[in-house]
């Protein structure tokens, strides 16, 4: 029971947090001094389209309407929750009419989604690794070089790292593509090894900094649990380390590495925009870049909000996973 | 045996951090006011050049001197950092003292909104704002973004430590003696928090300075001023990798990879410091 | 049986030596029940952990030999060891009962897991079902149900994790139990349990049990025999009755003076001052400064721990 009220708040939470991250994109740009309508029309003027005041009245009103700028302010705001909530519609995409957000942000989100997640998770499987190696035995040479690694690796942003990547395996030895180009038929083998090829150096910005985290925090907690009693008693049950480190060290590290991972994904979100820009890899940060680049405002409030969406739902859906791991929470 | 050998990684880290900032300090607070010409200027010197005695780091395409542009990029990019750190662990460290010390519906709200900050990213946000802007933020406006979304962190771990304090033993005899609030908390709760709030203090210069740099680094931040990232920004821009002038991206890159490093090896070598002394 | 012969172990550098067990000679026989006793800060855990055989965090013997024959009582063949050989023994010849702190035990595995991995390789004959089976009766003749296996430690009561531990060292059907302060931190009714538990163990494997605590009660009620450590030394030795009524050792004497009595009228003699530092312990009887009957011999000499009656050694020059 108390578990389901627990599940309960967690969902209130979510539901709030979402409102308030759609509550501040959308007050956003009623602050801003730009009108997105008047800026569309000087773009379009400006690309030499002749306009008479009444055509031009005309494309300004089908313009606000479009942007969902039309009516008083609380209508706005009601029809805007609306259409994410309800149909998870953020209109038509304006630079490439009338093809609609929706459907650019479904092609792109599979793409962001695959980098973070493989990243994530080669990054956290190696860096436990190293990490459980280093905390167990801190003394040996190799541990501390790891550390040292870790430590000189970790406070790299991605980007800046993805950027001495393409420098050196772009620019000085080019073995990798400078920009993402993928090509062949959808899934077959040609397209799989495309989006590895075209994945590999991005995903590595992510890997190496990410693992640079998890080595430095996984050694802090084995050296911590190694002098656990529950260790010692395991030890002197005449358990074998590969057994100790696997059984008791290991799992009791990896729960509050979970919790943490909750707290990480909105940052991580962050870096993978800043990484896929750079790389031109077609995923939810690009499109982003995209709608600032071409002043594609609908675009722009429906990739925002959704970045918002998702960061909020992974970390609830950590947060909720977490209790079914822990016994000692389940159990309550 | 484990507070006797804590402080001693935290210091030695400490103490390389703190040698490697100083040199920063040095490159960006006290250097740029000798610069001989406004390094932002184009063609104030020759074009393409490469390092010489003339000019350290050599000059851009557009006939900046890359050493001198390096300072003044530092400058802003640590007083930004600096600037949005002290106000996120000033606001940080009222509001979860405030949360964590009250309680009640208080503490609900703040908490509320620290959670919820949390969990929105930041970068979405600010791109959003940069849109709007025109494609350009000053930085004025990246600061008071970057505090926005910073004083959380700071906020959430003091509001910890103020709820385990306020079931510590001292506290209640300080509060049952007739200590006064503010006393207790000048007095006992803040010494305690003073060793996490300067490790969370390091760590926001280090995102903010990221963050500012990753929006320059995608052309949203100032063009006007010069950044860390509107230097790398710039480079990229005007095809400084193919004319293979890496001098031009590369000095900005090691600035900014070795300030982090130092600012990290500080934050984690303060962290260390103060468990320590919490154990201990 | 186990037999310690000048026995010097404890950590540090060889120049700056802390010996916790300095030039101790103790013979645990087998199918006994020996009770080591002192305060904290004698050496007895050190002691323990020599008898174990568990060098870990820079514990270190320094001189002297100890040396283990076991006899297994099935097939009557006997294994050969010395203590920095013990570990290939543990769990299987040898076990150990820890005290059982609320983190004794993995937060995170079930009982029946924590009981199972440790188990030595003639144990794990049979399938799965025919092991919990036999885990399931061994646990209920000590009046622990079924549910504990499924459980996880936080859900076990302080009792009932003592008791668990002492029931994951006697399934092995060890030669030796080692117990450290098996009682320390439970209600008396809870330790009578155990202590029950313990005995009627050693009865029925015929075994060895060295229970280590500091309370002097606990090994009153169970222990055969009894040692008295204090700074690092054995100060004496034998039969548990004889001992508490005839001690012939000063410090004995304070220990059982301290203790309390039915009946007892009037203020209980406590002992003055603390033991010394094991790091540079003073020249001849280590108990001298805190001794009512001290001499100046004992300050200069080491008295010898010799046999003073029958079975029964003592480490002082006057008795």
């Amino acid at each position: 029971m108390r578990l389901l009220g627990q599940i309960a708040t967690r969902l209130i939470s979510y539901i709030l947090v979402i409102a308030f991250g759609l509550t501040v994109v959308f007050f956003v740009p009623r602050f801003a001094p730009n009108d997105p309508v008047e800026a569309m029309l000087a773009k379009v003027s400006s690309q030499g389209a002749y306009m008479d005041a009444a055509q031009a009245d005309a494309l300004r009103a089908s313009l606000t309407d479009a942007f969902g700028l039309k009516g008083s302010l609380l209508t706005q705001y009601w029809n805007f929750v609306k259409r994410i909530v309800l149909t998870g519609d953020f209109g038509p995409s304006l630079a490439m009419y009338p093809t609609p957000v929706s459907q650019l942000i479904a092609q792109a989100l599979p793409w962001t989604f695959g980098l973070l997640l493989s990243s994530t998770l080669i990054a956290w499987v190696l860096g436990n690794f190293v990490g459980l190696w280093a905390g167990w035995r801190p003394n040996r040479a190799s541990s501390r070089i790891m550390e040292g690694l870790a430590i000189l690796v970790y406070p790299i942003p991605y980007y800046i790292l993805a950027l001495v990547l393409s420098i050196l395996f772009s620019y000085i030895w080019p073995i990798f593509p400078l920009t993402a180009s993928v090509h062949g038929a959808p899934w077959s083998f040609a397209f799989i090894k495309s989006v590895i090829w075209n994945s590999i150096l991005p995903a590595l910005s992510i890997v190496l900094v990410v693992f640079g985290w998890w080595v430095i925090s996984v050694k802090a907690q084995t050296t911590q649990l190694a002098e656990e009693e529950f260790v010692r008693y395991a030890r002197l049950k005449g358990l074998g380390d590969g057994r100790i480190l696997t059984r008791y060290v290991l799992p009791n590290a990896i729960l509050p590495q979970i919790t943490f991972l909750a707290l990480q994904i909105g940052l991580m979100f962050n870096g993978s925009i800043v990484t896929e820009i750079l790389f031109e890899y077609p995923g939810l940060g690009h499109l982003i870049y995209m709608a600032v680049i071409q002043g594609d405002y609908n675009l722009l409030m429906g990739t925002i909000s959704l970045s918002i969406i998702a960061v909020a739902t992974a970390t609830m859906i950590i947060d909720l996973i977490y209790p079914l791991l822990d016994p000692r929470i389940r159990a309550r | 045996m484990r507070s006797f050998k804590l402080p001693k990684i935290g210091s030695f880290r400490l103490g390389l951090g703190l040698a490697l900032l100083a040199i920063f300090v040095v490159l960006g607070l006290i250097l740029p006011w000798f610069a001989p010409v406004n390094p932002l200027t184009w063609y104030k010197s020759p074009r393409n050049q490469g390092p010489s005695l003339h000019h350290l780091l050599g000059t851009t395409n557009l006939g900046q001197d890359i050493f001198w542009l390096l300072t003044w990029a530092l400058q802003n990019s640590l007083i930004l950092g600096l600037t949005v750190a002290f106000f996120s662990t000033l606001i940080g460290v009222f509001a979860g003292l405030a949360a964590g010390y009250s309680g009640g519906w208080l503490d609900r709200v703040l908490s509320f909104f620290m959670d919820a900050l949390l969990c929105i990213p930041s970068l979405p946000i600010l791109i959003l704002l940069a849109a709007l802007f025109g494609g350009q933020l000053s930085l004025p406006i990246v600061g008071v973004a970057l505090v926005l979304f910073n004083w959380p962190y700071p906020g959430r771990q003091v509001r910890a430590v103020a709820l385990t304090m306020r079931e510590r033993e001292f506290i209640n005899v300080a509060w049952f003696s007739g200590e006064s609030r503010l006393k207790i908390l000048g007095r006992h709760i803040f010494p305690y928090i003073a060793g996490w709030s300067a490790a969370n203090f390091i760590n926001t210069v280090l995102v903010g300075i990221a963050t500012e740099t990753s929006l320059a680094v995608i052309g949203l931040s100032s063009a006007q001023q010069a950044t860390i990232g509107t230097m790398i920004y710039w480079a990229l821009k005007y095809q400084a990798l193919l004319a293979q002038r890496y001098l031009w991206v590369g000095a900005p890159v090691l600035a900014i990879v070795l300030m982090f490093i130092s600012l990290f090896l500080i934050s984690s070598g303060l962290a260390i410091r103060s468990a320590a002394r919490r154990i201990g | 049986m186990i037999e310690l012969k000048n026995v010097r172990a404890g950590y540090g550098t060889p120049d700056a030596f802390v010996a916790a067990v300095d030039d101790v000679s103790l013979t645990v026989h087998d199918n006994e029940i020996l009770g080591i006793a002192g305060e904290s800060g004698c050496g007895k855990s050190t002691l323990m952990r020599t008898l174990y055989g568990d060098f870990s965090g820079g514990l270190k013997m320094d001189g002297g030999k100890v040396t283990g024959r076991f006899t297994d009582p099935d097939n009557g063949r006997t294994t050969e060891s010395d203590a920095a050989n013990f570990q290939d023994l543990w769990w299987d010849v040898m076990s150990y009962v820890p005290q059982g702190s609320m983190s004794v035990l993995n937060p995170i595995m079930k009982v029946e897991k924590q009981i199972v991995d440790a188990l030595p390789k003639r144990e794990k004959k049979g399938s799965k079902a025919e092991l919990r089976q036999r885990i399931v009766e061994f646990l209920a003749g000590f009046g622990l149900p079924e549910t504990v296996l499924d459980s996880y430690p936080h859900q076990l009561s302080g009792g009932m994790r003592q008791r668990v531990l002492v029931a994951i060292a006697a399934f092995v059907r060890p030669r030796l139990i080692l117990a450290d302060e098996p009682t320390t931190a439970l209600d008396v009714v809870v330790q009578k349990r155990i202590l029950l538990m313990l005995v009627e163990i050693q009865r029925r494997l015929k075994n060895t049990l060295v229970l280590v605590s500091h309370d002097l009660g606990v090994h009153y009620q169970i222990t055969d025999r009894i040692a008295i450590a204090y700074a690092g030394k054995i100060v004496e030795v034998g039969p548990t009755a004889e001992v508490f009524e005839n001690p012939r050792h000063p410090y004995t004497e304070a220990l059982i003076g301290a203790l309390p009595r039915v009946g007892q009228k009037g203020e209980r003699v406590g002992l003055e001052g603390r033991p010394p530092s094991l790091a540079s312990p003073p020249d001849g009887c280590r108990f001298a400064a805190r001794c009512p009957e001290a001499q100046a011999i004992c300050r200069q000499k080491s008295p010898p721990l010799v046999d003073k009656a029958p079975n029964h050694a003592s480490a002082c020059h006057f008795r």
